[in-house]
């Protein structure tokens, strides 16, 4: 969801986003009742066709699941030390398998038709006072903030590392915290000065 | 046409813009001061994201105080830092999140999103997350996300202040290009050349109000 839509003119890519969000929904939950290693093994050809016929290639695929690395390392060894290797490994699977799906949806939905979807189902919260553009807009926000904030942290860091100081949780989180404010300041000004506070 | 009447603002104790009364109809209108001269206070009045304390503010006939949601659907604003404007992680998904409330078919939002990302050289990068642009490219992403909108009169606070220098220059050809009528607050005096009309605001006050040449030469006096 961090604005890594890869251009592409698949089915997957042609595929509404509601569609393709009531399509992750319907496979997580048959992958969590799948209980043989058969039908795991299955769905996991399935994922790997998917990702062959939406073209995205092997570097974005594992992007998707790379930073899950270390948690399923854990949690197999967890699970086999509690369970047994064949709980270790479908648990593993099962929670690798949802994330890449997820990914896979991401890479061949462009946000803004993602943002039209939640926009789209949100509406009924109308009778409650709930304005699902701004529902919508909130996620938009909250997506774009992580590259945002992640370069303020970089930045902080960087002048922490100009002046020598050490590491600090409180000299780290301090210019961070004011920084992030600051933006959303101006953040919420930018998005008066663009009509969108009517 | 903008006009300033006996406009006063304070914040707290602070007078930051003292008996302002200007009528501005020109097309590139700059205002240059020192830091803390009230520049950034007086753009923000013209389209209504300040208040006045007192006097009022008129733009296009309009009074800021009772039409700002009016006003801001034909004043555009472009910051200094462009990372505060964009909101959308690729870029043609930022520029059409301008018209979400234009009640434009996909068709049309596609088609003047992609008119203005060609028109301001962005259209190779439409599928790009925003985030990775460089700094000129993310300045011309908020440029043409304000374009899009195709608003009569364009505001822009300290727009090159974060760019190099040849980014600096696109920025101001572009300017130089534009219909609208431009209100440029800046630092970079070089960018005010071809203006028709230049302020010089000192304390909250208009110093000097005249061609760029002379009210740059009393900015420099001013700043000696």
């Amino acid at each position: 969801m961090t604005g890594i839509y890869l251009p592409g003119d698949s089915f997957l890519h042609r595929l509404p986003a509601g569609a393709k969000l009531l399509g992750l929904a319907l496979l997580c939950t048959t992958l969590l009742l799948l209980g043989s290693p058969l039908w795991l093994g299955g769905f996991t050809v399935l994922v790997v066709l998917l990702y062959a016929v939406s073209g995205v290639g092997p570097a974005a695929a594992w992007a998707q699941v790379r930073p899950l690395r270390w948690f399923a390392v854990v949690l197999f060894v967890m699970q086999f030390a509690l369970v047994d290797l064949y709980g270790a490994v479908s648990s593993t699977l099962r929670i690798v398998l949802a994330v890449a799906l997820a990914g896979l949806v991401t890479l061949t939905t462009r946000f803004a038709d993602m943002t039209a979807c939640f926009e789209r189902c949100f509406a009924p919260l109308r009778a409650f006072g709930i304005d699902p553009f701004r529902v919508s807009l909130l996620l938009s926000l909250t997506v774009r903030s992580v590259p945002v904030i992640s370069a303020l942290a970089t930045r902080v860091r960087d002048a922490q590392r100009a002046r020598g100081v050490s590491w600090s949780v409180r000299a780290f989180a301090v210019p961070l915290v004011v920084s992030a404010l600051r933006h959303a300041d101006a953040l919420g000004e930018a998005l008066s000065a663009r009509g969108l506070d009517d | 046409m903008i006009e300033f009447s006996g406009v006063n603002v304070t914040l707290g104790e602070r007078e930051v813009l003292s008996d302002l009364t200007l009528s501005l109809p020109e097309r590139r209108i700059g205002v240059v001061g020192a830091n803390g001269s009230g520049k950034s206070t007086l753009a923000r009045l013209i389209n209504g994201l300040a208040l006045p304390t007192s006097g009022d503010v008129t733009v296009l006939g309009l009074d800021t105080r009772r039409h700002a949601a009016r006003i801001r659907r034909d004043v555009g604003f472009l910051f200094t830092d462009p990372d505060a404007q964009i909101v959308m992680p690729t870029v043609a998904e930022d520029v059409a999140f301008s018209l979400r409330r234009k009640g434009l078919s996909r068709d049309e939002v596609a088609e003047r999103v992609r008119a203005v990302l060609s028109r301001y050289g962005l259209a190779d990068h439409a599928d790009h997350p925003a985030h990775q642009l460089s700094g000129g490219q993310k300045q011309l992403l908020a440029l043409c996300s304000v374009l899009v909108l195709d608003p009569q009169i364009l505001i822009m606070d300290e727009p090159t202040t974060l760019l190099d220098l040849r980014h600096s220059r696109q920025v101001a050809d572009l300017m130089g290009r534009l219909p609208q009528q431009v209100v440029v607050v800046t630092h970079d005096l070089g960018l005010l050349d071809s203006f028709d009309r230049v302020l010089v605001l000192d304390q909250g006050r208009v110093v000097a109000d005249s061609t760029p040449k002379a009210a740059i030469d009393h900015y420099r006096d001013l700043m000696s």
